[in-house]
């Protein structure tokens, strides 16, 4: 069993929080895992993506090579369109709809969403309306983790357990409003 | 015993605490910054050790020699270029020895993900003739930090561990040891720390001595790796540090894998390499960085008999990180099926100051403030304020080095140009800028420093600085700076107009001007709200 992820999206939109959700819970089911990360200049504003490796056994690489990525899972649709070589040819793109725009060449988010919708299996949740619907625009990224949850080879109460553990210290509105954001995304993908 | 999930910067980090660490000095850059950002976390809730930001990494090297000095393990840690800065103490402290352990942490960044060069830190090594260690994952990390302690008092010397960014900030699970207690305090003795010319001629004779001892250990080490196939001659690979990870995840199908020697330890093992290579006919050498095994392995004029193929003959790129997609290619394996990529045209997406940084207000005045003045240069320094040298700013004309922008504007000023501008943030000044502003002010010379004092150390995550606010405003008047000629401004969009007045008022001043631009990062502010 294993799984090869590439998480996508821009410095800031909390790809690092899915990547520390997913590498807890892999923990508590036992599996072993690499997860690659992008620090420093890139950060700021820049594209971002994080390789993240799940198995059941040894995984020689951190990174994942080209054409092995069984998901891309992306919290904006350009940049997840960016790692499409990485995916399998029966791979599986989650990704929001929610363009975030901060160049002035950004392309028709329509024509970003119909190339993304080419892969295999392709979901495509509006983070930014879900979240804001769950209690916080800032759930974005745990809206695409619960549109991810299904694909996922990991226990669904892991996941739980590590989204409460990651906000837990934030007060109880803030906790609420992120699970509550797991399950709408969980929802949206699961009635696609 | 536990597992833990740590980045790799942590789990050196880890690893370095439970050997018994007492002190770990740093000056943060990408990507070694998280080695004590951790430390200062695990420091804050034990008090156990000492956890400090230095000011620059030349200082952090020595605070760990006089740690070490006293008898205590010690550990600095700075990313590649850090070791530039740190490098005369650090040859020196081959010659004087380590007495309690002294870790040295080069952290190099092959694919300039955050850097100015991709310099490769084995050669440090070899040059001041020291002990390496190179993990390919975190339990090596962890391990080998613990490892290197007890290597560093064995031999009384420093030992250089060297990373990548691909494994600094990679994150995985480690299984944890025991903690071993700290040394006693026992001060370094008799002539070794004096290095007079008559006592450094001994030790660097004695360091020469024991260059066999080291290799022998290094042959030893559990961290290398050979695997002969008896039953394929034909071909072998050499794998230094985390390619070995790349090289197996290529191979991990295969009945019969190629015969390999993952090297991990230096100096090389010699005796290990001759192994593989008498075994082999074609060795492809495998290593993130620069080709520093192979050429070792090549020799001047090759190896008789023998084809040696890597980065300095072409099979593998020249530059860059390597990835396991071009270590597949170098096996001479094909491509794995992918999907086919859409062509829809992919806008860029780089990194760019923050919405709402004061960077982006002081550029905005200084550009506004040369305008029309078609001879001058802005030199720039290492920091957030390096992306003004993208649009929309264009701001600057270079960027080299730590501190180098107000040197270099001082040589530029010398040889003629005006306006020569420097621009350099709070945490820079204090790590290279003192030094160049203080023959600057001797001179007074034609030339308008630019100090961007947001209150830390913003590019890597916001570290706290040594100068900055009113101390800040002291030392350069301490520096000589002559008082009428150092001004603050505030960089907001309200303030424009005054701003672009107050840079041109002293760019127009014939003599040196230091404008302090005071306002705080945006995202430490953002912070200390939340």
């Amino acid at each position: 069993m294993k799984q090869d992820i590439i998480l996508a999206g821009v410095g800031g939109q909390g790809i690092l929080s899915i990547a520390y959700v997913i590498d807890n819970a892999a923990l508590a089911d036992g599996l072993t895992f690499k997860q690659a990360e992008v620090h420093g200049m890139a950060q700021r504003g820049g594209a971002v993506q994080s390789h993240l490796r799940l198995a059941d056994g040894t995984i020689w690489s951190d990174l994942i090579p080209k054409g092995q990525a069984d998901l891309i899972l992306s919290v904006e649709p350009l940049e997840a369109l960016r790692y499409m070589d990485y995916l399998r040819p029966d791979g599986t793109v989650v990704t929001s709809s929610t363009p975030f725009k901060n160049i002035p060449d950004y392309p028709d988010v329509a024509q970003v969403l119909e190339a993304v919708r080419k892969a295999p299996r392709s979901v495509v949740v509006d983070a930014e309306k879900l979240a804001k619907e769950a209690g916080t625009v800032k759930a974005q990224n745990i809206v695409l983790l619960g549109a991810a949850a299904p694909v996922l080879i990991l226990k669904e109460a892991s996941l739980r357990a590590t989204i409460d553990q990651l906000f837990r210290g934030r007060g109880l509105p803030i906790l609420e409003a992120n699970l509550k954001a797991f399950d709408l995304g969980r929802k949206a993908a699961l009635g696609q | 015993m536990s597992r833990q999930i740590l980045l790799g910067d942590e789990a050196v980090a880890l690893g370095a605490v439970h050997a018994g660490l007492s002190a770990a000095y740093s000056y943060p850059g990408t990507p070694a910054s998280e080695i004590m950002e951790y430390l200062v976390r695990l420091s804050a809730e034990s008090r156990a050790f000492a956890a400090v930001w230095s000011v620059n990494e030349k200082v952090a090297y020595e605070e760990a020699l006089g740690a070490s000095f006293a008898g205590k393990r010690a550990m600095v840690s700075f990313k590649h270029v850090g070791l530039n800065v740190a490098a005369d103490p650090f040859m020196n402290s081959a010659i004087t020895g380590a007495n309690g352990g002294l870790l040295a942490v080069s952290a190099d960044d092959p694919g300039m993900h955050s850097s100015q060069n991709e310099q490769d830190s084995r050669f440090y090594v070899q040059f001041a003739q020291i002990p390496g260690f190179e993990p390919s994952d975190h339990q090596e990390a962890y391990d080998m930090a613990r490892e290197a302690f007890d290597l560093s008092e064995k031999f009384g010397l420093p030992v250089l561990m060297r990373l990548v960014t691909r494994l600094s900030h990679s994150r995985s699970a480690v299984e944890t040891r025991e903690a071993r207690p700290q040394n006693e305090l026992k001060k370094g003795t008799g002539k070794d720390w004096i290095l007079l010319p008559g006592n450094a001629r001994g030790r660097f004779s004695q360091l020469l001595d024991r260059q066999a001892e080291m290799v022998r250990c290094s042959e030893e080490s559990r961290f290398n790796r050979l695997e002969l196939n008896a039953g394929d001659r034909s071909f072998g690979v050499i794998a230094s540090g985390i390619a070995y990870n790349y090289f197996r995840e290529a191979v991990a199908g295969d009945a019969a894998p190629p015969s390999f020697l993952k090297i991990s330890t230096y100096p090389l093992p010699e005796s290990l390499v001759r192994r593989l290579v008498a075994h082999v006919d074609k060795v492809l050498v495998l290593e993130d960085g620069y080709p520093f095994i192979e050429r070792q392995v090549r020799g001047l004029f090759g190896v008789p008999g023998k084809t040696v193929l890597g980065r300095a003959s072409g099979d593998v790129p020249a530059s860059g990180e390597l990835t396991p997609d071009i270590v597949r290619r170098a096996l001479g394996l094909g491509p794995l099926p992918a999907l086919p990529v859409s062509g829809l045209p992919l806008a860029n997406r780089p990194p760019q100051l923050c919405a709402g940084c004061p960077h982006a207000d002081t550029f905005k005045a200084l550009n506004k403030a040369l305008e029309g003045r078609a001879g001058a240069s802005v030199f720039g320094d290492i920091g957030c304020y390096t992306l003004g040298a993208l649009p929309p700013f264009n701001a600057i004309n270079s960027c080299v080095c730590m501190g180098a922008s107000i040197s270099m504007a001082r040589g530029a000023s010398d040889a003629g140009l005006h306006p020569a501008v420097s621009v350099i943030g709070d945490s820079t000044f204090a790590h290279s800028g003192i030094t160049p502003l203080l023959g600057a002010a001797r001179a007074d010379a034609d030339m308008t420093v630019i100090i961007l004092d947001n209150a830390t150390t913003a590019m890597t995550g916001g570290q706290p600085t040594y100068g900055s606010g009113q101390p800040l405003l002291r030392l350069i008047e301490g520096l000589g700076v002559p008082k009428e000629h150092i001004r603050t401004i505030e960089p907001l969009p309200k303030n424009h107009e005054t701003n672009v007045r107050i840079i041109r008022d002293e760019i127009e001043h014939r003599g040196l001007s230091v404008i302090v631009a005071v306002r705080e990062c945006i995202q430490e502010q953002r912070k200390k709200r939340s």
